[in-house]
Formats: structure tokens, C-alpha cells, sequence
């Protein structure tokens, strides 16, 4: 809602400056996000009549014009405007006028002839960002009056930043109200007064959908000069609240909306046939509206019409071949000032992807009251600028369907309860009475009868925000809560992401994050088997799907970093990925990571190397030694289609999968055009997260003793199944395997690699004996040739 | 004896002037080795009358101990001499620059969100989470927003075919709780939101933590407390917070609070739009409608409920002047957050 301050303080005049005004109004809940000047800066522009125009002698575009500002000689000035005339009324900045401060006006030569000052566009006054020609002035603007006085220009606009709970505060009467309760003053509202009818002309009005439509008034006016000018203070006003004037008829129906809030509408009587019927649309009718845009009706639609078919979308827009548009040249109009169902405008209008100053009213809420005081006011507005006759009041109502007054039991024992903090009986009083509530004594308290304007009333607790509302919530005290001393839980079975992160952190991770929705060619690269959740209205055509991984968005970033000639990079993101559709969606919540480049950064003493398998294997591995059952993760090949076959492992832990780790498809990388090695991992954290409460075991009070024994076997046997067999065989003697050399290559066969396994044997009770040891290490070694054909390396 | 002294000077001129402990040592066997010259003196001794003996002694051990006294000054001045050499050749330039892994970083998003959770942690608030894909119920109808209501408007929402949407608040996070807990409850809900908008200041995707408390004397005025404490203890300072007048259909009354301008102590600044205030969070009293849907007794039960944006409160924290920086994730821009 944008205004004029002039305008409001006809209304209500508080004495404060408009910009404490302004902050009242924002701390109340009308925030008021603007505060403008309504025209530039400039002086001494005066009214100027043009007494006569003549060709320039060498330039086609120019005139030159004699111009009355009102002093003893007519000024000589050379003029572009195109739409300059005789006897028009111009905005003549004379010599010594300043505009936008920088800009002064001399005597001077244009082309040769002299120029005694300038006649000024809208946008040089700055009443306009863009503008066509010169200004015209209408024709009884008083010359030589300073344009500034003319036009009331020492005024401000006031743009309110209305919540769409406030439908009431959609008009000068409105904001009025509101600031009369805050400030606490008298409103002084403009008279309605009643026009006598004073011709007989009607025209008939049946309401078939009484329901959607509990009020529908209506008025003929005969005689009436369609194309009369809008006088200056009207199409000011209008354009200060952002409209631009059309013609009389529906410049009056504008201003009518903007000073009380109710929407109206003017057909061509002229265009009418029989009747007004206001129903819903029957399937498949259509309407041209007047931004020409046609639509298919539906039975949902409200509509008016005459007996032809739809004139109108009730509430929401005007037909293109009834209105009065800007060369109208008929002399009849019928005005409609009506009370429309809310929810069925609103609806309707979202349903044709339309919005206007109209539908967002009528969906807010207009005073069902109000129909025929508008009607009355546009009627006397009419007459006065335009003549004619104006015909009887019509009135459609159906009283049943029209909001029944509320009434609202209001405790004060209530408020207190709410608030923290006691309100003042009078101070209640004064702000809902104010605010247009009428309060009777009840035995618990009030019983608040609601204006029907207030749409956003309904329960008691409504009544006590406007209270504390128009109280002042500065006023309020600040108090810390009560509340019992109960501890949040502290499993020890949960490993915290936050914790999960700060390991990540701590091993040179970046974490990112990047946006749930992807580009679907990426992700389509990653997981092609996988049918992607689509949105229906993607915000670019880039992310159009949900993450089913967290790899698209780390890739992304990738690509982003690399483009910025960062090649070595660590990233994690921990987030939601989406998987399958429907019910079985599913929003499961994982740990990923991107690692490229050097295995370390750039450093002294040290070769680059390329980050490979085992470095990132160990960075997730100190994740799961924080799960206190480590050993049970279990390393499998596995087949991805994004992971290189050869270079990627499934997780598992405690027989469930855990995740992936692996390079990235070289076919992939090739697409992206990337010629590194990439590694990715993604976990899923629900497993992750649960870990064991650690159990104390007795530290043995002997001597261990470590082993080191290197075997050939073929590449084909897997490292940790040799463990696991050596732990197997050993009982409970061998406490540890240190796997410390893996070597192929001079002296072992092509398809076989010697290991190297450090182990230390201890044993709870006593000290072991070189026996025993060999003996252990003998049985290891021959179960490891009996079951994997291993041979000791000499 | 004139010559004992003289060979005892020459001695010591010779230790002295000795390079290194084998020079030393040789002049030590010279002197006073088994054939030393020193030795001598005393071998000869026994060949002195006895008159002459003591004094004769006495002379020798004096000589002899002069001497053992210079040679072992010598040595452990050697010794010192070679240690330190030794140690200057193993010094190292201690500026060269430290071996091994680099220090990560936590997305700024997620540094404000637990300094944020840390806060209401302490107070004794537990952390709830809820999907993000949300149906309508969750995200509107629940928070009294009906289909029809102008405030659907409000969001920009991102649907699915099947209806369901990208939830455009953490709010449907309190409806769940309150459907599952009984009160006295006490929880925040951090995570991501979405809305359909994509501007200098609206990202499609942003992050919120939601905070809720039900209980029988939950005011409006402890709701103003707890979040100026907040805002206080956030930003490390006792900067005037302020609470204005708002709608949020789910809660009444509402409000916004406004801290006073970061960059400019509420002076007034481009970023403030010259009003020295800048909007920080919503919040209010939970409606009795929301409540009527979790089955909570609103005469009864009283509560709080409260929203903020994440990037908003790290964007003023960080002096973080572009929002889309946040997701663009420019490893020159996360590693600032160490």
C-alpha cells in the first residue's frame, strides 16, 4: 500500500514528523519500507500558457513558442516536445530554476534563437520515471503560479509493506484507523453523503450465486463526459499511489478504492444487454479481459455477465468489451461496488495466474458494509467532475450469506497469562475501541463485538495481540523463562555428527554445501539406473531433480574450485539424498566426500603424490574406530556405475552396507572433462552413528613378543582374508597384525605379491616361552599354505 | 727445582694452546704419563737426601696437580667447544614451514548453526529434526494456513508430481514434536528450507533453526527475554534488540525482532537502509489453531515459538556481504572459517 502523506493527514493528523510516524506504523505491524519525495527537486517551474508556436529556422525538431508565465513579457522558448500547442498549459522552468539541483536554467541560444527557459516533462520534474512529450497541465491551472504549489508537491509517499492479514488497513480510511488507535487521536473521515437520484434509469441485477456474492450494488449514472479530465488532484493522488489515470470514470472507481478500500468496476452501459447476472461460469465460456489476455471459465469461476455472457471475473478483472477504456465515448455507465467471497477471488484469481489491486482486496477482505457508502462517494465524485444523472441505488443482498458480526469473550486474566504482564482495564478499553471494537461488560471480563472489516479476528487471542500490539511491544518487559531443570539425554551410543565432522575437519576437510536439487545431466552420469525425483517448478533448468547422492553437488563444486585453479581439494558435505518415489521415498540422511590432487599439500622434503585408495580408506577409518567396533567393517568390491570397478569398495558393518569409497569412473571423468584421479565416499550416518559403550579388558602384566613373517601368495587373496585366518588360527595368543610391506615385482611370480605381517603374540596368564611362539607361528604359516597355497618368502 | 717450574710452564703454555683432546692427552702422557717427564721428577725423588724429600715432594705433587688441573680445564673446554660445533652444524632454519596434513574447515552455515544449537542447548533445549520433503498438512494446514489462505502466497513453494512439496520453513518440525511429545517441551529444529526465488538476497535453498517451548506459564515476555538473551550472547555484545509487531499465521501474537545495525551501531549505514535497525528473526505465541491439530489443550498449555534465518545471522557475524557465496563453496572462502 503507497500513499500520500497529505493525503492520510486529511484523515488523521497526529503531531509527530512523518518519520516517527513511519516507526510507529512499522512497530505495530505495518512496516513502512519506503519513504519518498513525490516529485524532484526543483524550483522556480511555474505555470506557463503557450500563446503561440512557431517552426525553428534550422532545426525540424524544435519549436519555437511565446509562453505567459504570468509577467509583464511573454517569455521567447525553444521547445522539442512534440505535443507542445497553443494554448496549451505547460510547466515552464524560467530563468534561474533549478532542477535536480545541478541543472540550471540560463538565457540561451538554441540553434541560433533565443531560449528564455524550458518547457518540462513529468520526468524532469521527477513525477515520472519516463515520460512522452511535455507535460500538459489542465486548462484551468492558474499561470504563474509556481508548479510546485500547483500541484501540492511538498508531499512524501509512504509505502506500507502490508501482511495479508491486514486487508483492513488497504485504504486511506483504513491506515487512518490504525494510526488514530497508535497515536491516539480523532479521525476525521470524509462525509459520504447520499446523492438523491435524479433520474429513473436503472438497470436489473439478479445474483444467481448469492453465496459467493452476499452483496451486489449497483447504479446507473446518464450524461456523464467519459472524457472529461481527471482533475490535477485526482490524477495526483493516483499517480502517488502508483496508478495511472485512465480516464474519469475509472480514475473515480480507482480513487474510491484507494480512499475507503472497496474495488469497484464501470461497465458501458452502452455494451450491456437486459440484465446483470452475477453467477458461475459454465464450463468452457470465455473472457477477454482488459489487459486482452482471454481465459477458459470454469464452474469454479464467479462471473458477472449480462445476458449475452461473462463481462467480468468477479472481483478479480473487468472484460475487455465492457469496460470504459481510454476512448470511451459513451455517456452511460453502470457502476458495480460489490461484496465478493474472499476465498472464491482469491482462489479463482491464483487459478488464472493473475493479480490485481482488485483481487488482492477482495482476497484480504473488503468491509461488507461499505458497498453502498462507495458507490455513494464514487456517484458524488462523478457528478461533480463528469455531470450527468445519476439513477437509484440498486441493492442485491442476501443477509445470511454476508459475515454475521462476532462476538468475542475477551478475561483479562487471560491476557496476563499470555503476556507475562499486565495491561491497564482503560488501556484495554481505549485501544479496542479504537481500533473500531465495541466492549461490553461481561462476567469474566468483556464481550468485544469485531468490526466486519476485520477479517483477521476470530478468537480472543486475535484480541490480545491488538492490545499488546497498540500497547507497544517495547513497552513489554523482558523476563527469562521458568522451567524445570530437566537434563537432556547424553547417549553414549550415538556418535554426534558434529563430532563426524570435526574428524573430517581435523584431517583436512572442507565441509561444503551445496543444494539438495542437481543438475540432472550430472547426477544422470552418477546413477543412471535410478529414477530421479523431479520437481514440478524448478527454479533454473539446471536443478531440476533431487540429489539421490551427495556426489552431483561435490562434483559441482569441483568443477567450481578448478576452474579457480584450485586442483588439490578435500570436501565433505553431510545432508539428505532422496531415493525412489511415492511412499517409498526415502530421505536418508549421509556422510560424502570429494578427495583430488596431492595425498598432501604442496611441501618441502616431501614428493608429490597423488592421493590415492588408501589415504582416503584411512581418513574413514578413523571415523569408524570411533564406533568402538571398527573391526567389524568389512572392505568388498563392489560394482557402482559411477565407480572405477578396480578401485572402489563396498563398506559393510555389522551385516548391514555402510557405504562406498572408490576413484570415480575414468568413463565419467572423461565426460567431465577432468584428467584426475577423483575419490568419493558417501556413509550412510544412521549406521555411522551407532557405536558401542567401550568395555574395559584386563591388560596382560606379561611380556609381548612380535613376530615378522612375509608370505607370497597370489594377488587373488584378499589381505584382510589372510588376517582373518591368522587371528583364527592363532586362538587368542595373537594380539595384533601389523600389516607393514606389500611388495610385486623382481623375484615374485606376475601373479603373485609377498606380504609382510608383523605379529605380537602375549599371553594373559604367563610369559611366553620361544616354543610356544614357534609353535604358533609354524601352524600359522602352514594353515596359511594349506588354505591359500602361501609360501614363507626366504 | 728452578727447572720443575720451567718444565710445569712449558707444560701448561702447550695445554693451552692444545687443539684438541688428543693433543691434550698427548701432552698429559708426556708430562704426566709412566715416562712422563713430570713422572721423572717424582722416580727421582727417592735419590734425594732425606732432608730435601718433603720439600722435594711437595714440590712435584704441586707441579703434578697444576698440571692435571690444566689439562682437564682444557678438556672440558675442548668438549664444550666440540659439542657446540656439533650443535650449530645440526641447527635447522625453524622458519621453514611445518610438515604434513592442512587444518579443514566447518562451513560457516554449520559454525553459526551450532553456536546457535549451543545456545539453546544449555537452556535445556533438545534438537528434533523432520523430512524436507513435507506435505501440505506439515507445512501449511498444520501451521494454520489453509489452501485458501492469502499466506500460501507468502511462500514460493517447489512442489512434486505427487503433491508433496520442499518444506519452505522448519515449522512443520514443531508440529511433528508437538504430535509425538507431551508437553512440557523445550526443542530447536535446525536444517534447510526451500523457496522458489532466486535473487541477490533469496537463495532457492537457505538454512533455519526453529525453536519451540510449551509449557503453563510460557509468556510473551519470556519469548522476548530468552530471544534478546540470544541475540545478545550470539553476537557477543549487549546490542538493543527490539521487537516489532508481525504475522506469521502460526503463532499470536507475532513479531519480529530487529538487532540494532552490526556495521553501524544503529547509526544508520546502506546496509540498515539507513534505519540503524536490521530484521533478524520471527517469532511469537504459538496459535491455539496449531495447537488444536497436535491435540494440545490451549487453555492449558501456553507456548513460544521462533524462527531465524541461518545465512542472515552468519552473513552479519562474518561480515559476509553475498548470499550466494554460501553455495558456491570456493575452497579460498571456506578455509576463511577455520
Amino acid at each position: 500500500m503507497k500513499f500520500s502523506e497529505q493525503w492520510l493527514r486529511e484523515w488523521v493528523n497526529p503531531t509527530m514528523t512523518r518519520e516517527a510516524l513511519s516507526e510507529e506504523l512499522s512497530m505495530v505491524g505495518l512496516e513502512v519500507d519506503h519513504i519518498a519525495p513525490v516529485a524532484g527537486v526543483f524550483k522556480q517551474v511555474l505555470v506557463g500558457h503557450v500563446k503561440s508556436v512557431e517552426p525553428h529556422p534550422d532545426a525540424d525538431r524544435l519549436r519555437v513558442c511565446q509562453v505567459d508565465v504570468g509577467a509583464r513579457e511573454l517569455l521567447n522558448i525553444v521547445c522539442g516536445g512534440a505535443n507542445v500547442r497553443v494554448d496549451l498549459n505547460v510547466a515552464v522552468a524560467v530563468v534561474g530554476a533549478e532542477l535536480n539541483q545541478e541543472f540550471k536554467i540560463r538565457e540561451t541560444k538554441l540553434r541560433g534563437v533565443l531560449s528564455q527557459g524550458m518547457i518540462c516533462s513529468s520526468s524532469e520534474l521527477g513525477l515520472a520515471e519516463t515520460s512522452e512529450g511535455i507535460m500538459e497541465l489542465p486548462t484551468d491551472a492558474p499561470v504563474g503560479k509556481d508548479v510546485r504549489d500547483y500541484l501540492q508537491l511538498a508531499d512524501y509517499t509512504l509505502s506500507i509493506d502490508l501482511t495479508p492479514n491486514r486487508g483492513d488497513c488497504l485504504s486511506i480510511a483504513g491506515i487512518a484507523r490504525e494510526v488514530a488507535a497508535i497515536t491516539d487521536t480523532q479521525t476525521t473521515p470524509i462525509k459520504i453523503k447520499k446523492i438523491a437520484a435524479n433520474s429513473k434509469a436503472i438497470f436489473p441485477v439478479q445474483v444467481k450465486a448469492s453465496e459467493d456474492c452476499p452483496r451486489y450494488v449497483g447504479r446507473v449514472l446518464e450524461g456523464i463526459d467519459a472524457n472529461a479530465p481527471s482533475p490535477m488532484w485526482l490524477q495526483e493522488r493516483l499517480r502517488r499511489s502508483d496508478i495511472r489515470s485512465i480516464n474519469v470514470v475509472v480514475d473515480v472507481t480507482n480513487y474510491v478504492m484507494l480512499e475507503l478500500g472497496q474495488p469497484m468496476h464501470a461497465f458501458d452501459l452502452e455494451r450491456l444487454q437486459g440484465a446483470i447476472i452475477v453467477r458461475r461460469a459454465q464450463a468452457k465460456e470465455t473472457l477477454t479481459l482488459l489487459d486482452e489476455k482471454a481465459i477458459t471459465l470454469t464452474p469454479e469461476d464467479l462471473v458477472i455477465c449480462d445476458e449475452k455472457g461473462p463481462l467480468a471475473l468477479a472481483g478479480v478483472m473487468g472484460g475487455k468489451d465492457s469496460g470504459i477504456d481510454e476512448r470511451c465515448t459513451t455517456t452511460k455507465i453502470f457502476l458495480e461496488s460489490a461484496f465478493f467471497d474472499p476465498v472464491r477471488v482469491g482462489v479463482r484469481a491464483r487459478a488464472h495466474g493473475l493479480q490485481t489491486d482488485s483481487s488482492y482486496r477482495f482476497e484480504r477482505g473488503v468491509d461488507p458494509q461499505l458497498q453502498v457508502d462507495a458507490i455513494e462517494r464514487a456517484t458524488a465524485l462523478l457528478l461533480e467532475i463528469a455531470g450527468g444523472q445519476a439513477g437509484p441505488v440498486i441493492e442485491v443482498a442476501n443477509k445470511k450469506a454476508l459475515p454475521a458480526p462476532l462476538e468475542i469473550v475477551l478475561r483479562p486474566e487471560r491476557i496476563k497469562r499470555v503476556l507475562g504482564f499486565v495491561v491497564d482495564d482503560e488501556k484495554i478499553e481505549s485501544v479496542l475501541t479504537h481500533l473500531g471494537m465495541h466492549l461490553k461488560s461481561h462476567k469474566v471480563g468483556w464481550k468485544v463485538t469485531v468490526p466486519n472489516y476485520r477479517f483477521d479476528i476470530q478468537l480472543e487471542i486475535d484480541l490480545i495481540e491488538e492490545v499488546v500490539r497498540v500497547y507497544g511491544y517495547a513497552r513489554l518487559p523482558e523476563h527469562e523463562p521458568n522451567a524445570r531443570l530437566d537434563a537432556s539425554d547424553i547417549p553414549e551410543t550415538v556418535l554426534s555428527l558434529r563430532r563426524i565432522k570435526q574428524v573430517l575437519v581435523d584431517s583436512g576437510y572442507q565441509e561444503a554445501v551445496t543444494y539438495s536439487f542437481v543438475d540432472q545431466k550430472i547426477q544422470g552420469l552418477l546413477t543412471p539406473d535410478e529414477e530421479p525425483l523431479t520437481l514440478v517448478n524448478p527454479i533454473t533448468s539446471e536443478l531440476t531433480v533431487m540429489r539421490n547422492t551427495l556426489w552431483p553437488g561435490l562434483l559441482k563444486t569441483l568443477l567450481h574450485n578448478r576452474a579457480r585453479q584450485q586442483e588439490r581439494l578435500r570436501l565433505f558435505e553431510a545432508g539428505l539424498c532422496f531415493r525412489g518415489q511415492g511412499d517409498a521415498l526415502q530421505q536418508e540422511r549421509v556422510l560424502a566426500g570429494l578427495v583430488t590432487g596431492n595425498a598432501y599439500p604442496e611441501q618441502w622434503g616431501m614428493c608429490d603424490e597423488a592421493v590415492d585408495f588408501f589415504h582416503v580408506k584411512g581418513d574413514l577409518e578413523r571415523l569408524f574406530a570411533m564406533t568402538g567396533h571398527s573391526h567389524e567393517y568389512e572392505w568388498r568390491k563392489c560394482e557402482h556405475s559411477a565407480l572405477h570397478p578396480g578401485r572402489s569398495a563396498e563398506i559393510w558393518g555389522n551385516d548391514e552396507q555402510i557405504g562406498y569409497l572408490g576413484a570415480i569412473h575414468p568413463r565419467i571423468t572423461q565426460k567431465l572433462k577432468i584428467n584426475q584421479e577423483i575419490f568419493l565416499f558417501q556413509l550412510s550416518l544412521s549406521i555411522l552413528e551407532k557405536v558401542g559403550v567401550p568395555e574395559f579388558k584386563e591388560l596382560s602384566k606379561f611380556p609381548a613378543i612380535r613376530r615378522d613373517i612375509a608370505i607370497v601368495v597370489d594377488k587373488s587373496i584378499t589381505a584382510a582374508k589372510i588376517r582373518q585366518k591368522v587371528l583364527e588360527i592363532s586362538g587368542n595368543l595373537v594380539k595384533n597384525v601389523q600389516l607393514f610391506d606389500v611388495y610385486s615385482g623382481a623375484g615374485i611370480a606376475e601373479e603373485q605379491r609377498s606380504l609382510a605381517l608383523g605379529l605380537t603374540l602375549q599371553h594373559p596368564d604367563k610369559t611366553l616361552v620361544d616354543d610356544e611362539v614357534n609353535t604358533v607361528i609354524e601352524r600359522i604359516v602352514s594353515s596359511l599354505k594349506q588354505e591359500f597355497n602361501a609360501t614363507l618368502r626366504n | 727445582m728452578q727447572e720443575l717450574q720451567d718444565i710445569v710452564a712449558k707444560a701448561q703454555a702447550a695445554v693451552e694452546s692444545a687443539q684438541d683432546l688428543q693433543q691434550v692427552d698427548a701432552i698429559r702422557v708426556q708430562y704426566l704419563g709412566k715416562k712422563g717427564e713430570i713422572t721423572e721428577f717424582l722416580k727421582q725423588l727417592n735419590n734425594l737426601p732425606a732432608a730435601e724429600k718433603p720439600q722435594a715432594g711437595k714440590a712435584v705433587n704441586v707441579a703434578k696437580q697444576t698440571l692435571q688441573q690444566a689439562v682437564q680445564a682444557r678438556t672440558i673446554l675442548l668438549k664444550e667447544q666440540q659439542l657446540q660445533a656439533e650443535l650449530e652444524a645440526q641447527a635447522i632454519d625453524v622458519t621453514l614451514p611445518g610438515k604434513g596434513q592442512n587444518m579443514g574447515s566447518l562451513h560457516p552455515i554449520t559454525r553459526t548453526m551450532q553456536r546457535v544449537s549451543d545456545y539453546f542447548s544449555k537452556l535445556g533445549f533438545d534438537i528434533a529434526e523432520g523430512p524436507e520433503i513435507e506435505d501440505e498438512y506439515h507445512n501449511f494446514e498444520a501451521l494454520n494456513i489453509p489452501e485458501t489462505h492469502p499466506a500460501r502466497a507468502m511462500c514460493d513453494t517447489f512442489y512434486f508430481p505427487d503433491g508433496k512439496l520442499l518444506r519452505t520453513h522448519t515449522s512443520p518440525v514443531q508440529i511433528r514434536v508437538m504430535q509425538n511429545l507431551e508437553p512440557p517441551m523445550r526443542v530447536i529444529a535446525p536444517g534447510r528450507v526451500y523457496r522458489c526465488d532466486y535473487d541477490l538476497t533469496h537463495a532457492p535453498m537457505f538454512h533455519q533453526l526453529e525453536g519451540l517451548m510449551v509449557d503453563e506459564t510460557v509468556t510473551f515476555v519470556d519469548l522476548k527475554g530468552i530471544l534478546t538473551d540470544f541475540l545478545q550472547h550470539f553476537f557477543e555484545t549487549d546490542l538493543p534488540v527490539r521487537f516489532r509487531a508481525s504475522y506469521f499465521p502460526f503463532t499470536e501474537p507475532s513479531a519480529e525482532a530487529d538487532i540494532a545495525c552490526v556495521y553501524c551501531d544503529g547509526q544508520g549505514c546502506r546496509v540498515c537502509s539507513h534505519t540503524g535497525w536490521l530484521e533478524v528473526l520471527g517469532c511469537g505465541m504459538v496459535h491455539p489453531n496449531v495447537f488444536k491439530h497436535c491435540d494440545i489443550d490451549s487453555e492449558k498449555y501456553l507456548g513460544f515459538a521462533f524462527g531465524m534465518g541461518i545465512e542472515r545471522l552468519a552473513m552479519l557475524r562474518y561480515q559476509i556481504n553475498d548470499l550466494r557465496i554460501f553455495f558456491e563453496n570456493d575452497v579460498r572462502f571456506l578455509e576463511q572459517f577455520k
